[in-house]
């Protein structure tokens, strides 16, 4: 099931359309464990970057793993959790 | 040159729970709380679930067919809440000049009700993306423009000064009066008929605060699910609702033997220049209005007795306007009591403002502060004294009654009896 | 005595120019905005005219993060902010935060990003509703993004007053000046031109059904029809006179008088307020009719709107008493937005000794009015009066006033 695992790009893309980017982060950098706050990304563009996820790959994400996952790496891994925890359900 | 104060001679609230002034004072002064699940439509698609609304009926309120066909909910709210005012205060309109007489009414979202519900007609339910003219309904345009709410106000008074309405998202209520105080103290009018109204839930309203979680998704007891200040609190209750004042100079006030709830003592608004719905920490700019709205009252921190607070019931709020209450008042903050009608009456956006000024006023009216309503659980975060559960008698001469709203606007305004100042 | 407040920074997205010069060149040329609409099919509506802002890229002026959360007024707004600032050489930054406030005037708020926001919620369903939705279409969104973008912590507001609202605003701001503040971003933009907005705007039974850009908007003309909507508007920076004169900066003009009233209800047999507030006005400005060099026009291009405005100004300046112009025949008419780029349009004229023109009429003898037409005309404006009504009954008028020469 590896192809169909959220990655950094799916989550990069992700973010850019609820959101844009900061002029002065550089998304493609190593950003994996850098925390969204520090990437330009406050609550509000979580919550709509949350939800964006939430319909296109039909899932739900917990209010508390939501705002629990503060780096790009944490919210990755919760997205899949909850896309494994889908296709086995 | 003599200073022209004003003061609130007349009002009338429509509030969940509380249609008429009476009525309304009633439930907060028994702590009870109107929330309840959302009747106005099927609300189990939604995280919240959970709403204040009011029983209203337009024809008993003497509307006619064609006032309530034109006008949105809000409109409606907004007018009968104006003849209710103008009647409370005694005042005889028609003896005055109508070019000095004046309209603001406060409105954070217009006629949201009225636009959702014809949006879904135009496109056949989002199927038609150039939504089709001919099922538009004649007086869309009067939605579409929320100013019509101040024009059916200034119809129903018959004021011809200057109109408006003031839209500054959940600041609305307090900055609608704040904008009328200063038209009449510039010498614009003698008398503002004043005040605010939303009414907000409908499925659009629900769905964008599902969306950024601000409002509570407890539904299992909607009576206790609104909590401000309570450690367990996630979220505020949308509700809806008008309160219309009438205002005068105070002077030609007392000339009319008006009974006068209360001067409008000193009112500023400020804005976080942070974010358009987070807040941080540390109530700075709530803070700052609060001080300056006591510098022109021309009123110490320790004359106020009560502090009506925004008190929204999501974390994020209640800490931040604890620690404006603190930063403002220093100690005094510790030792005034604090409450937020929210539990009670829900969050009614752009209407909660004017409805929070009146229940300022009638706490000083009847020396009773009212309480905040389901808050059993203490939030080491919330530490000052919330008047839990249960209403509190006390000599209540100065209320401070505060908002916060989305864009960042900070506003504060003081109420106090106008003979404090009469040295 | 009240502190005078004046204008020292512009910034202008009009239908027939973006960007103040763009703007007032076009103006002054008689160059019209005025055509059918891009913006969607409007073959199925009975109106197909707009003045729409050309060329405006958000991307070009406004950073990504804001692009996702803003409606199209709001970009607009938030650029002209930024070419208003700069036009009157202000760095926010520079100044106290709390010495700064935003009071803009909105008609209808975001209302292109409502709709799209109501199509998912009931074509998808509430779960694929945007968290901007609880902001970005709302009337007060505008003064808002201008604070946080400015970092400006003063008093701020928005007023609601359909196109009277722009003058309404931009009184609201001279007040906060009087009462202490040392600089307001005011003016408006707005921009609902949307098939939702279309719509809604077409029950007002007042958009002009004509399909030719010259024949459409027709204030003061036999022809009058009805109005051709359109978006945009104008950014003003207001400053106390002294702070501005303190930092010696180029001043516009003062906002010397505005006067408010609004319409008895129909069928009191009451006449209507323009009068009154045109009155107001002046005497706030203290200013003689005389001595006013021009009025920019509300022109409804609705028959009877138009004679009660016209007989409203000439019963304040007499017969063919004074120039009048409506340069918004050539942006159509801009809501919220419309009086404020009239009221840079009062400046400029005053900067250029230029009456900008009205285009495409032919006035109709019933009105005695000394219209400009369709030229320029060079005519020294010291004191400027511009007019705005809004749907429903509001009546507002501003005295603009040239700086006095010795000022800086």
């Amino acid at each position: 099931m590896a192809t169909e695992a959220f990655t950094l790009d799916d989550l990069k893309a992700i973010l850019l359309e609820a959101a844009g980017a900061d002029e002065a982060v550089d998304l493609d950098g190593d950003i994996l464990d850098t925390e969204f706050e520090a990437l330009g990304y406050e609550s509000l563009a979580l919550l709509e970057t949350g939800g964006r996820i939430e319909r296109t790959y039909q899932i739900s994400l917990d209010d508390d793993a939501l705002t629990g996952a503060v780096t790009p790496r944490a919210l990755i891994d919760v997205v899949n959790a909850q896309l494994s925890a889908a296709t086995s359900a | 040159m003599t200073e022209r104060r004003v003061v609130i001679t007349g009002m009338e609230v429509l509030a969940p729970g509380g249609v008429g002034t009476k009525n309304f004072w009633s439930l907060l002064s028994e702590g009870r709380t109107a929330t309840r699940r959302i009747t106005f439509f099927d609300p189990s698609p939604f995280r919240s679930k959970v709403a204040a609304e009011i029983d209203f009926d337009p024809y008993e309120h003497g509307l006619g067919p064609q006032e309530i066909r034109r006008m949105d909910r809000a409109a409606q709210l907004a007018v009968v809440a104006a003849r209710g005012a103008v009647a409370d205060s005694g005042i005889e309109l028609t003896e005055l000049d109508p070019y000095r007489v004046g309209v603001t009414v406060g409105s954070a979202v217009g006629a949201t009700m009225g636009l959702d519900q014809e949006y879904r007609v135009v496109s056949d339910g989002g199927r038609l993306d150039l939504v089709d003219h001919t099922y538009a309904p004649p007086h869309l345009y009067s939605h579409l423009v929320p100013s019509s709410f101040a024009a059916e106000v200034a119809w129903a008074v018959g004021a011809e000064g200057p109109t408006a309405v003031v839209s500054t998202g959940c600041t609305s209520g307090i900055d609608s009066v704040g904008h009328a105080i200063e038209l009449i103290r510039e010498g614009s009018a003698d008398v503002m008929v004043a005040g605010s109204s939303d009414a907000p839930i409908s499925p659009i309203t629900m769905a964008c605060f599902d969306a950024i979680k601000a409002t509570t998704p407890r539904h299992d007891a909607p009576e206790c699910a609104s909590r401000p200040f309570d450690g367990t609190r996630n979220g505020f209750v949308l509700g809806e609702g008008a309160a219309i004042f009438v205002l005068e100079e105070l002077q030609s006030a007392k000339r009319r033997r008006a009974h006068i709830y209360a001067e409008i003592a000193g009112y500023a608004t400020r804005s976080n220049a942070y974010h358009m719905t987070g807040l941080r920490p540390d109530g700075a700019e709530m803070a700052e209005a609060i001080t300056v709205a006591l510098d022109e009252a021309r009123m110490n921190v320790e004359s106020i007795d009560y502090i009506n607070a925004h008190g929204s019931g999501t974390k994020q709020n209640d800490r931040h306007e604890t620690a404006a209450f603190k930063k403002s008042l220093g100690e005094h903050a510790y030792r005034t009591p604090v409450s937020s009608i929210k539990s009670m009456v829900g969050h009614s956006l752009g209407a909660i403002g004017s409805i929070e000024i009146a229940a300022s006023a009638l706490a000083m009216e009847y020396n009773v502060v009212p309480p905040t309503a389901n808050l059993h659980t203490p939030d080491p975060e919330c530490d000052l004294d919330y008047v839990p559960l249960t209403a509190r008698s006390q000599r209540t001469d100065a209320v401070l009654t505060v908002g916060s709203g989305f864009g960042g606007f900070q506003s504060a305004m003081v109420l106090a009896r106008p003979e404090r100042s009469a040295a | 005595m009240s502190a005078s407040v004046v204008v020292t920074g512009l910034g202008v997205a009009a239908p027939n120019g973006l960007g103040t010069k763009e703007f007032w060149s076009a103006t002054c040329e008689g160059s019209s905005g005025i055509g059918r609409v891009t913006r969607f099919d409007p073959s199925g509506y009975p109106a197909r005219l707009a003045g729409e802002v050309p060329g405006f890229v958000a991307e070009d002026h406004l950073p990504s993060r804001l692009i996702p959360q803003t409606d199209r007024m709001t970009r607009m707004a938030l650029a002209a902010a930024d070419w208003a600032l700069a036009d009157a050489g202000v760095d926010p930054g520079e100044l106290p935060e709390f010495s700064m406030g935003v009071v803009t005037a909105s008609s209808s708020g975001g209302f292109e990003f409502g709709q799209n926001e109501l199509r998912k919620l009931w074509s998808l369903g509430s779960h694929h509703v945007s968290a901007y939705q609880s902001f970005a279409w709302f009337y007060a969104v505008n003064s808002g993004q201008i604070s946080i973008r400015n970092g400006m912590k003063g008093p701020s507001g928005v007023v609601v007053s359909d196109q009277a609202g722009g003058l309404d605003a931009v009184a609201q701001a001279r007040r906060q000046i009087r009462k202490g503040t040392r600089l307001v971003v005011s003016g408006a933009v707005d921009a609902s031109i949307c098939p939702w907005g279309w719509v809604a705007q077409l029950t007002s039974g007042r958009l002009s059904t004509s399909e030719e850009p010259d024949r459409a908007y027709l204030p003061f003309d036999r022809d009058a029809r009805g109005h051709v909507p359109g978006e945009g508007g104008a950014i003003l920076i207001l400053e106390d006179a002294e702070a501005a004169r303190e930092r010696g900066a180029r001043v516009y003009g003062e906002i010397a008088g505005y006067g408010a009233t609004f319409d008895p209800r129909p069928g009191s047999g009451r006449g209507p307020g323009l009068r009154r507030a045109i009155e107001i006005a002046l005497a706030d400005a203290a200013v003689e009719p005389s001595q006013v060099d021009v009025v920019f026009a509300d022109a409804a291009a609705v028959p009877d709107l138009d004679r009660i405005e016209a007989e409203a100004i000439t019963a304040v300046f007499g017969a063919r008493g004074v120039p009048v112009t409506a340069p918004k025949t050539m942006t159509g008419r801009l809501y919220s937005g419309g009086a404020p780029l009239d009221l840079a349009a009062a400046l400029l004229a005053m900067t250029d000794g230029l009456i900008p023109p009205t285009v495409h009429i032919q006035p109709s003898p019933e009105y005695e009015l000394d219209l400009v037409l369709d030229e320029p005309r060079a005519a020294p404006v010291r004191t400027a009066l511009v007019l705005a009504r809004g749907h429903g009954g509001f009546n507002s008028a501003v005295v603009v006033r040239a700086a006095g020469q010795d000022a800086a």
